[in-house]
This record gives C-alpha cells, structure tokens and sequence, in this order.
C-alpha cells in the first residue's frame, strides 16, 4: 500500500526528514511514533502529495509519487493535524463540496454525507459549526471527511492529541471497525504509546528524521527487553517520549 | 469543468451569505461614485462617461484585489490543506474562487453603473457591456494575484500590505483625473502600470471609441494581466506539491 524509499524533506537549513524508508501492507494499522518536530507530519504530507520531497521515491496506493499524484490523491484520505474545518461554515456544505470534489453527484454526496455522520456517531449535525462542538466531535468529523470517496488508505496525522481518554478510546473503537468492515489501511502518528500498542499491527518510531526501530509492538517490546513502548522508545532514543511531547 | 462549478457555486453560497462583505468591498467606489462624482461632472474635466470607467477600475483593485483575504482564513484552518489532498486540478482550485470573485464583481459593477446612469451618466450600451466584461478580465488577473499574495506573504502581512498597494496604483491608472492631465514623470510612471491601460480602454468603450488604439491596449493589457495572474496563482497552488 505504501512503498518508500530514501524519502528526505530539508526547510531551508533544517533537516526535517533524512531518509525514510517505508512498507506499509494492505489492510494494516501502521502507527508512526515520534515526539514533536521529529517530521511525522513532514512525511504524511510528502506521502499524501502536498508536499515534494527533497528526494526520494515513493508508490503511494498504488500510484507513483512523482508521475501521477492525482492518482494517489484520488486513493487516499488524509486527516491532518489541524483539522480541515473553518468555524463559520456549516460542516454539512464543506462534507457535500469535498465529495462532490471527488466526483460524487449531489445526491450521492448528501446521502454519503449522512450515512457516514451516523456512523462516526454525529448524526444530523450537518447544520451546525465546529464552534459548537467537543474535541471528539471535530475530530470524528474530521476522519468524515477523510472518508468520504471511500479511501483505501487512510493518514491520519495526530487523531487524538488533546482529547480525553474517553474519546480517545472512542475514536481508536471507530479506526479498528474501520479495518475490520471496510480493509482500510490507516498509517497514523501519535505520540500516545500505549495507545499506538493497543491499536497498532506495527509501529514505526521516528526520532530526528530517521526511522530508529520499526516492529509490531510486542516484537519490539521483548526485543528491548522492555514493558512498554515508552521504554522501547528511552531504549532506542535515550530519551523519554513525553519530554520533546508537550503539546 | 463539473469540479470548477461545484466550487464556483459553493463559494457564491458562501459569498450571498454575507451580504455586509459584498457590499463593504464595492464601498469605495461608491463613496467616489457619490461624493466625488458630482464635482468631477461640473470640474470641467470631464464627464460621467470619464469617471465611470476609473471607478470600474477602482472596484477591481478593492473587490477582487482583496479577494485573497478569504484565503488566508481557509489555510490557517486547514480547508486549504483539505483541498489540495482532492484530485481536482490546482488550476481549478484557483479558478473557483476567482469565478466567484467575478461574478460578485459584476454584480457590483453593474450596480455603480446604474446608480452612475441615476446620477446623469450617460453611455452607449454596448460600450458599458463591453466594459463590464473588459474588468471582468482584468478582475480575474487581480483576483489571482491576491490569492498568490495571501498565500506568499505572511498571514498578518496580506491585509495591510494589499491596503496599501492599491492606492498608489489607482492613483496611477488615472482613475480619478485622465493621466493627460499630468507631467511628464507622472505619466511615465502610470505607463509602467497595468491600469492605466485599462482605464483608457474602458473610458473608449464608454466613448463609443470601438475602434481607438485606447481601447486595443486596454484590451491587451488585460488579457495580459489575467494570462499572468492565473500563471502565478496556479504555481502558487502548485509549489510544495509532489
Ligand atoms: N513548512 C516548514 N518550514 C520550515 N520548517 C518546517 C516546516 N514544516 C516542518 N518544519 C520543521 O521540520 C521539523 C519536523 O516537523 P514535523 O514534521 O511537523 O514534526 P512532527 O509532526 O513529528 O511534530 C521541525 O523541526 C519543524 O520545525
Ligand atoms: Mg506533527
């Protein structure tokens, strides 16, 4: 599902990105692990075509990076860290226009819109703002919008940072059912250890660019002699996760 | 073509649900319309049919000129993040918003020519319809080089930065008083810019003077300029990209 290899991404005089290698299997749950500013959102982006690496090459669902994005564009859904909502539009207009933009009729798009918000558990919320609604709810609606050309492959960059425990576990409930019904591929970044090995068939950890131990989490942890994924991260880092994780 | 009216309809929707900002950014013109117009008519200068025409002018540097303003609001929500992840052509990710930004422009232009034909305008028809389009034109260079503006400059910047830009170069395009007016270096110096031409342009159709070298450059310039704001605004959508 996801081919890399040799990825780099350098800003001016940073570094972000300094060789990423990477195989991603149909249907897996791949979590990326990092703290911050180590580039999980660097390669999502150079992964999910808005962003052009510095070198590198990659087969993204199938289709080449570099010789057809919109093909790969068309294949995948991306969730980004920031969310994808303005405040002041109702979230039913921007969900039917990005599904129209993926060629789906009017009706087609309402009625995909609806289905997919009952699902994610937002039924009939299409009127309202994001101004009105919890961190869950926008980020569910967020995943919507990810979802609603019926992607093989799903990025999600960051899906539970800053919510409660709940609807974090909540959220990881809708990703696994997500896989289960659907065979969606997911690759996400988060820096909730315990949760990437709950979820997780592999983790990826990612530190100052560069992939430094990749693994399903149990491999990893007894090839580390550790308990946790945070101790396979002090061991392959020498640091704590939580430290560079603030925000 | 489907995608680019699904956007273009979707931002006119957008556009029709705040009628305070449809109307604040053709305030200008109108004020000039107005206030101003009526001593321009008895000043000896000229004309209406003189004035109209800058102000049409006037209306595409403040309406379409701060059209970019919305952009800014989209990227640091991540809407134009969102977008850009779609298949649908960078060209028209551009194009639907200045589409919108046209047909809001018409609307508005259509509006200072009426109240100007209330106040004793008096033009042929098919000069004014042909002007409409004429800034249509030029609306949709202006519009694209807001939105490559908003997305390069820093977010805090466009506002005052755009603001600023856009009285130096009405006062250039001889909007307000015909640049034949001025001395030699003034009027070197509105050569240099864009619309002066377009000014002149308009101001032959509102004369009736169809076949007037005025009106060619006018028309050249514009297409020119609509070529080259288009040109820069899908790079801008473009760069970054794989
Ligand atoms: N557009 C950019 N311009 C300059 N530097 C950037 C840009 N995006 C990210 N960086 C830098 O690249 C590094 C990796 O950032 P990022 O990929 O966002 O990390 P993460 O998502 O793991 O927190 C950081 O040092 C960050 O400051
Ligand atoms: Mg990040």
């Amino acid at each position: 599902m996801i081919h890399a290899r040799g990825l780099t991404k350098t800003f001016g005089p940073v570094e972000a990105v300094r060789g990423i290698d990477l195989d991603v299997s149909a249907g897996e749950i791949v979590g990326f692990l990092g703290p911050n500013g180590a580039g999980k959102t660097t390669t999502l982006r150079m992964l999910t075509t808005l962003l052009r690496p510095t070198s590198g090459t990659a087969t993204v669902a199938g289709a080449d990076l570099f010789a057809d994005p919109a093909a790969v564009r068309r294949r995948i859904g991306y969730v980004a860290q920031g969310g994808a909502f303005a405040p002041f539009s109702p979230v039913g207009q921007e969900l039917v226009l990005q599904a129209r933009l993926y060629g789906l009729s009017k009706e087609q798009a309402r009625e995909r819109v609806t289905t997919l918000l009952a699902e994610l558990d937002l039924p009939g919320v299409e009127e309202r703002t994001t101004v009105t609604m919890s961190g869950g709810q926008k980020r569910r609606l967020d995943i919507a919008m990810g979802l609603l050309h019926r992607p093989e492959l799903l990025f999600l960059d960051e899906p539970t940072t800053g919510l409660d425990p709940q609807s974090r576990a909540n959220l990881w409930d809708h990703v696994r059912r997500l896989r289960e019904r659907d065979g969606l591929t997911v690759f996400l970044t988060t820096h909730y250890l315990e949760e990437a090995d709950a979820l997780c068939d592999r983790v990826l950890i990612i530190d100052n660019g560069r992939i430094v131990a990749q693994g399903a989490p149990d491999e990893l942890k007894s090839e580390h002699g550790a308990r946790t994924l945070d101790d396979v991260f002090l061991a392959v880092t020498g640091r704590e996760l939580r430290e560079g994780a603030a925000a | 073509m489907t995608a680019l009216t699904v956007l273009t309809g979707h931002y006119l929707r957008a556009s029709f649900g705040n009628k305070f900002s449809l109307v604040f950014s053709a305030l200008q013109p109108f004020l000039y319309l107005v206030l101003f117009g009526p001593l321009f008519d008895r000043s000896g200068v000229g004309s209406w049919a003189v004035l109209v025409p800058g102000l049409l002018v006037q209306l595409g540097l403040t309406s379409a000129g701060m059209a970019g303003f919305g952009i800014v609001f989209d990227q640091r929500f991540g809407v134009l993040e969102r977008l850009r992840v779609t298949p649908v052509s960078r060209v028209t990710l551009l194009l639907g918003r200045v589409l919108r930004d046209c047909v809001v422009l018409l609307i508005q232009a259509v509006a200072i020519n009426v109240a100007a034909y209330a106040l004793g305008l008096r033009a042929p028809l098919a000069g004014v319809l042909a002007a409409l389009l004429l800034t249509t034109v030029l609306s949709v260079g202006m519009a694209s080089l807001s939105y490559t503006a908003a997305l390069t400059l820093r977010q805090e910047l466009f506002a005052p930065v755009m603001s600023t830009l856009v009285v130096p170069l009405m006062l250039l395009s001889g909007a307000l008083l015909p640049m034949s007016l001025a001395p030699a270096w003034l009027d070197v110096v509105s050569r240099l810019t864009p619309f002066r031409y377009a000014v002149e342009g308009l101001r032959a159709l509102f004369a009736g003077s169809y076949a007037s070298s005025a009106l060619v450059w006018g028309v050249v310039v514009s297409l020119a300029f609509a070529v080259l704001g288009v040109t820069l605004g899908t790079s801008r959508f473009q760069r970054e990209n794989a």
